[in-house]
């Protein structure tokens, strides 16, 4: 199975925490890595969610807002795709990282598409 | 002949539905397929005698009806998705249900796996605690309906969100490595007191007390400790580990349940503790919880966190079970484990007890201390308002319980509680001369 893990953290928690810290957080990062090997399909940091723009459309029309889904205390800051057999071990996997993160674990939905 | 197959139902449903489970990866036509075949064998059984191997009859009975199940699915095109399930554990399923009459112990972690599926931390603990009754231990949905105090929708609704869940999300029907093991069976040890305490502090409606859901609750402990008892062959460390919990947990579920029959009068009005007959409680049920305290780790470390939670409650208990009489009680032991537990968990309910406690071994006003501030902490709860009218009482501060029992009478929701709410006010406003002071 697929799974999105999406990360989320205080929107000033990258900022506030001490060069040490942010070391650490790095090298959670690579325990992840080296951990998760070849079943990480991909994974990405995000800019600040104030760089976020949102399109929607209203009555047809394409409207750009400034800013992400919705103003919460934590931003998605980042994500990992995964390739795990089963949730628990995707919940074994996703323990090492740094434990300031909130993780939503959802798993992906395998769709047929026609060629 | 209904009693034997109700019989066979309780020993042998969450065995059968772990085996279909493994073969066919889904809980809903497990439980569909499984349940007719019970149904069958209550039109067959009575006509045609109970077959040789009851629990093989039915497991084949169940397996032709998943197939049809399967096969009329296919023709449908439909495509329902499944659990995740090794192949090794497949395997084993198919085995077992190829020779479903020998199989010693083999299937001990069969179980296990069905218990670890659906008390998972994934899951709400109020679905968890519904769905593992009903598919480890074959509660109907209508008893869990009764017993959790929703409508029978509501709670068909529930169990189907949970299997969906479990579906969906990918949890593993397996027992968890080595390492996690212990933490795991903290969560179904959860989910076993969450049901319990369910039976025995209803929120609203009619009935004091749900005595069979305390019950299936014990059940479900029992065998969870019987089953890791088995697999400490293959894991010692983590299954051993993990049984001094269990030994406490039962031991607190018993001593709670041994006084059920003392705890209701015969016009169904709740009877307090000091006022009850001790000749009703089940001295039997005592007994093994005492014996089950006295087994425990000294070493706190070995125990635990939760393992001395659930000990300390556990000795609280036990305290009133060894006292003859009420009057016996060691209050200033009882005061002192609540002081403890409090420290090592604080909570509303926990400081509430201890201010009980403290009020009988140390007078009223001691006790009143303890309750400032707690109404703010449990803002909806009427306990802690009928807790200090009573003490108030004692204290002889008759006017202010007055209020205290107001407060109380006003917020209760539970019918039986209420009526002796205002029981104990109309009492304590006739005792002559409380006005004074």
């Amino acid at each position: 199975m697929k799974y999105l893990v999406l990360i989320a953290y205080p929107s000033d928690g990258w900022s506030s925490m001490t060069a040490d810290e942010q070391a650490e957080s790095h090298k959670d990062h690579v325990r992840f890595h080296q951990a998760v090997g070849e079943h990480i399909l991909g994974g990405e940091a995000l800019a600040s969610s104030s760089a976020a723009t949102t399109l929607r459309h209203v009555g047809g029309q394409p409207v750009l807002t400034d800013g992400p889904f919705a103003e919460t205390a934590e931003m998605i800051g980042g994500f990992y795709l995964i390739d795990a057999p089963d949730l628990d071990t995707v919940v074994e996997w996703c323990r090492i990282l740094p434990h300031g993160y909130s993780l939503e674990i959802r798993p992906c939905v395998e769709i047929d598409m026609p060629a | 002949m209904s009693e034997t197959i109700e019989q066979i139902w309780r020993d042998e449903w969450g065995r059968l539905l772990a085996l279909l489970v493994g073969q066919f990866r889904r809980l809903d036509l497990a439980e569909d397929a499984l349940a007719d075949a019970f149904e069958a064998a209550t039109r067959t059984w009575p006509r045609d005698g109970i077959p040789a191997n009851p629990p093989a009859w039915l497991l084949t009975a169940a397996r032709r009806r998943a197939v049809d199940r399967l096969r009329a699915e296919a023709v449908a095109a439909r495509k329902e998705p499944l659990l995740v399930v090794d192949a090794r554990t497949q395997q084993e399923a198919q085995a077992a249900m190829a020779d479903p009459g020998d199989q010693p112990g083999a299937l001990v972690d069969e179980r296990l796996r069905l218990v670890f599926l659906c008390a998972h931390p994934a899951l709400a603990p109020e679905a968890a605690a519904a769905l593992t009754l009903r598919l480890v231990l074959g509660v109907s949905t209508a008893d869990l309906a009764r017993l959790f105090l929703v409508a029978e929708a509501t709670m068909a609704a529930r169990l189907t969100r949970a299997r969906k869940k479990l579906t969906v999300a990918g949890v593993a029907f397996a027992v968890p490595s080595g390492e996690r093991l212990a933490e795991r069976v903290d969560v179904v040890a959860t989910v076993a007191y969450l049901a319990f305490t369910a039976g025995y502090a209803p929120g609203s409606g009619p009935d004091v007390l749900r005595v069979d859901l305390a019950g299936e609750a014990i059940r479900l402990t029992r065998l969870l400790r019987q089953l890791l008892q088995g697999y400490a062959v293959q894991s010692p460390s983590a299954a051993t580990e993990s049984v001094p919990l269990l030994d406490a947990l039962l031991a607190l579920m018993l001593l709670q349940h041994s006084r059920r029959d003392a705890r209701v009068d015969d016009a169904g009005r709740l009877v307090l503790l000091p006022d009850q007959d001790r000749s009703r409680w089940n001295r039997v049920e005592i007994d093994e919880a005492l014996g089950l305290l006295a087994g425990l780790p000294q070493d706190p470390a070995a125990r635990g966190h939760r393992a001395t939670e659930f000990r300390l409650q556990a000795l609280i208990a036990a305290e009133h079970a060894v006292a003859a009489r009420a009057a016996d009680t060691d209050w200033r032991r009882i005061a002192d484990r609540y002081a403890a537990l409090e420290h090592l968990s604080p909570s509303p309910v926990i400081r509430l007890n201890r201010a009980v406690a403290v009020a009988e071994a140390d007078g009223p006003e001691a006790g009143l201390v303890l309750l400032d501030g707690l109404d703010g902490r449990w803002p909806h709860s009427h306990r802690v308002s009928a807790v200090r009218a009573e003490l108030l009482v004692r204290a002889g501060r008759a006017q202010e319980a007055g209020a205290a029992y107001d407060q109380a009478i006003s917020l209760c929701t539970n019918e039986a509680e209420r009526a002796h709410l205002l029981a104990r006010r109309a009492a304590a406003d006739s005792v002559p001369g409380s006005t004074s002071g």
